[in-house]
């Protein structure tokens, strides 16, 4: 590529010439490039530079900077600066571009748009450190209604006849969703199990297998079934809470996946089970799933697989009809199912599906709940939901709007030191977590990084518990699909509609 | 066709042997009705299963580990042996979709013709099938350490064979089986379209001396076979002679072409990992 096609770097590294040591620390610790030595001084390229802050954490004397860069393209509101990026990058490189983690385009969050009811005089609160508010869910499948057998000779003895479908409680209506080992380092992955664990929630395995140290937590851990079939063995099966069939991801409806040969180092091999340095490419399409028929007969296959022993669920895309589509995954046999919407995260995708297919999460779970509800169907299954739930007023509000369950990946990713810098898919993350490279990998402290989960998580159902005893609710299921505690302020009443939500001031 | 004519290929000790009858009084069990006496039959400590009049009925062998054989006089329905990891199925009859899918490890055996999507994503073990198969055979086998799947046809397939195939061996013969058990070569087409499509590893190894080179999909290309090839596939088809009864010297009457992948990146070059 010539000179003058170089795409413009967003950032600019500020070193203060006064304060460097010369300790090269800077360089050692930037995993992208951007800082060397030059004999005399540190160089910087900014060309390079990601913004991940790592250099900026680590030096001793405080001297980077990392800052936007000044010299800004000349401005035009149509042609910003990310489409003519875009436009550079590909008539230099070509090819489909990819991304990582979640949709970036500033679109307007409809959570935010969302606000909460609280009690005044005719219906007390609940004070959450008095009283207990129960924010533990039981997931799986639940029957229709309960059918007794009275003895025909002795009336009084009454047995059950409802046949119930494995259940299991967690503490908190929160689960991990699924990155895998491949996308996310060792070291991530055992703090994110570690972390499930010991909180008692939900942590998901991604679509690489499970490999054998993390048998252990299997009572936390969803196994997923994704096209590639990727380190599925009866032990994948086995050792899980609960298996999920991959059909969709927020991030990338549609599309399967591809991690490069170049990732699949021992460990991964091991894993997925398939040879060091090979693509792992996952199929579009699940080849054995081309319909609702299929989908249930897969779903009864793991059921059979697992001896009807835990939940088996499926997870979808939040795209255009979302509704119907879960109505017939729900009549085809899952015990579970997980929505991901438009914002989901993703370790590497074509930011051409990852920026515009999909739809928002909040309108997706309501019209699903929705639907479901009119078809009787909604109290037999457990609801997850994902796609950008960032923080705990998320959680509250995609409760409230029709999920059992949220799911999250970024926020936990943050939690253990992530700065989004978006470039999970090149495997260079200075953070220790996107990577698969030992040196980095080592940067990410096991026990520091489970301890900040559970940091985290707790204070999530600490402010899930302040709110519904505001509310004067005591228990997290009753909040579930309780959308007249919620009011929209934004400005589309057709989104309110959608929702179920009235507006502000109704 | 007799059991006992047909088991030879297992020479297992005839002891722990149980029979169900998987469509008592004519009525066809339930699958999950099926299955669960075939579980009770392992808890027992049998070894050798044999289901009679089997109708229909899906997800036998699921998941099912160690030394196990079961012989299944009937039809089977779809999804034979999913997520297997050890036990020998033969089926005395046709069988239906996706047998051998996510298999680990074992061996299935078909008398007859198998449906579609045949061995999907096995791991490892092996598929004989005596006959014809469907659309979408072998799609994204892989191998891994000693693990390497082989699927071997007796007749013919047909479209989408091998693709995304990530390891492993598919092998298709292109035999007709006449009525009189005198075995011709097949007037079918020895496969489909699309052939190999996304191949990365592994290999499609056909017995035709015909061009298909307009049926190969992307990522995939035609060789001759070589020797070392040769010496590999020969002990796999002298078993399957031997299993089906099929005369070994016809084999050698067509030459065999070899389907690799151009790559083992077939798609690395179509995406850009530019920051913008
Ligand atoms: S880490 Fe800081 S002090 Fe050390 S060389 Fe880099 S800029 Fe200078
Ligand atoms: S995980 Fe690492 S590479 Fe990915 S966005 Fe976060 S800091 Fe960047």
């Amino acid at each position: 590529m010539s000179l003058s096609h170089n795409i413009p770097s967003y950032f600019h590294i500020k070193v203060d010439r006064e304060s460097c040591k010369k300790c090269k620390r800077c360089t050692t610790h930037c995993s992208y490039g951007a800082l060397s030595f030059n004999g005399e001084r540190i160089v910087a390229d900014d060309s390079k530079c990601v913004a991940c802050q790592r250099c900026v954490v680590m030096c001793p004397g405080s001297a980077i900077r990392i800052v936007k860069n000044e010299s800004f393209l000349p401005p035009h509101g149509n042609y910003t600066r990310r489409i003519r990026n875009i436009l550079w990058a590909q008539s230099g490189n070509g090819g489909v571009l990819l991304s990582a983690t979640g949709n970036d385009r500033p679109i307007r969050t409809i959570f935010d748009d969302l606000l909460l009811d609280a009690c005044q005089v005719t219906n007390p609160s609940i004070d959450p450190l008095r009283e207990t508010i129960e924010t533990k869910i039981f997931f799986g499948r639940k029957p229709k209604k309960l059918e007794f057998l009275t003895d025909k000779k002795d009336s009084t003895k009454i047995t059950l006849k409802t046949e119930f479908m494995p259940n299991f409680e967690i503490d908190m209506p929160i689960m991990i969703g699924h990155m895998s080992l491949g996308s996310i380092s060792y070291n991530t992955c055992m703090a994110i199990y570690q972390a499930s664990k010991e909180l008692n929630i939900l942590a998901g395995s991604g679509e690489g297998g499970l490999h054998p140290d993390f048998y252990e937590y299997g009572s936390n851990i969803i196994t997923e079934i994704a096209s590639g079939r990727f380190g599925v063995d009866i032990n994948y099966l086995h050792k899980a809470a609960g298996i999920e069939i991959k059909i969709g991801q927020g991030a990338k409806p549609g599309h399967g996946g591809h991690l490069p040969g170049e990732k699949v180092n021992s460990l991964i091999s091991q894993t997925r089970m398939i040879p060091k340095g090979s693509d792992a490419l996952s199929p579009y399409p699940h080849h054995d799933v081309y319909s609702i028929e299929d989908l249930a007969q897969l779903i009864a296959a793991l059921k059979e697989a697992t001896r009807y022993k835990v939940p088996i669920g499926v997870k979808i895309a939040a795209v255009h009809n979302s509704a119907p589509i879960a109505v017939g995954i729900v009549r085809g046999g899952a015990d579970f199912l997980t929505i991901d919407g438009f914002r989901g995260g993703t370790g590497a995708a074509p930011r051409i599906i990852r920026d515009h297919a999909g739809i928002p999460i909040e309108l997706a779970i309501a019209a699903v709940d929705e639907r479901l509800r009119q078809e009787n169907l909604r109290d037999e299954i457990t609801l997850v939901a994902g796609g950008s739930i960032r923080y705990s007023a998320d959680l509250i509000k995609i409760i409230a709007l029709g999920a059992d369950v949220a799911m999250c990946c970024m926020p936990v990713l943050i939690a253990m030191g992530c700065r989004v810098c978006q470039q999970c898919f090149r495997g260079l993350c200075s953070w220790g977590i996107a990577t698969q490279q030992e040196y980095l990998v080592k940067r990410l402290d096991i026990d520091v990084a489970r301890n900040r989960i559970i940091n985290l998580f707790h204070s999530w159902n600490e402010e899930l518990k302040e709110v519904l005893g505001a509310m004067g609710i005591d228990s997290v299921e009753s909040l579930r699909s309780n959308r007249d505690r919620l009011r929209y302020i934004g400005p589309n009443p057709k989104i309110a509609e959608i929702l179920g939500v009235k507006h502000a001031g109704e | 066709m007799n059991n006992t004519e047909k088991e030879g290929a297992f020479k297992l000790e005839e002891k722990n042997i149980i029979e169900i009858n998987a469509a008592p009084n004519n009525k066809p069990l339930n699958y999950k009705v099926l299955n669960e006496k075939i579980h009770e039959a392992i808890k027992n400590n049998h070894k050798k299963i044999i289901l009679k009049d089997v109708c229909g009925q899906r997800f036998i062998g699921a998941s099912l580990q160690g030394d196990l054989e079961i012989i299944i006089n009937g039809l089977p329905g779809n999804d034979l042996g999913i997520f297997m990891d050890g036990p020998k199925i033969m089926v005395n009859g046709n069988c239906e979709d996706h047998a051998g899918n996510t298999m680990n490890d074992g061996t299935i055996i078909i008398h007859g013709n198998a449906g579609d999507v045949v061995g999907l994503s096995a791991r490892g073990g092996k598929i004989y099938i005596k006959k014809d198969v469907g659309y979408r055979i072998g799609i994204h086998i892989k191998e891994y350490e000693s693990k390497y799947p082989i699927i071997i046809i007796g007749g013919t397939a047909k479209d989408f064979l091998g693709e995304y195939m990530a390891g492993g061996l598919i092998l298709v013969l292109g035999l007709k089986f006449c009525l009189d058990g005198t075995v011709i070569e097949s007037d079918q087409p020895i496969c489909g379209n699309l052939l190999g499509t996304g191949i990365h590893r592994g290999k499609i190894i056909l017995r035709t001396e015909k061009d298909f080179t307009a049926k190969l999909g992307v990522g995939a290309k035609i060789f001759e076979i070589s020797e070392a090839e040769k010496n590999e596939i020969e002990p796999f088809i002298k078993e399957f002679c031997d299993i089906f009864n099929i005369p070994y010297d016809i084999i050698s009457k067509k030459p065999f072409k070899v389907i690799k992948p151009i790559s083992k990146r077939p798609f690395g070059g179509n995406y850009c990992g530019q920051i913008i």
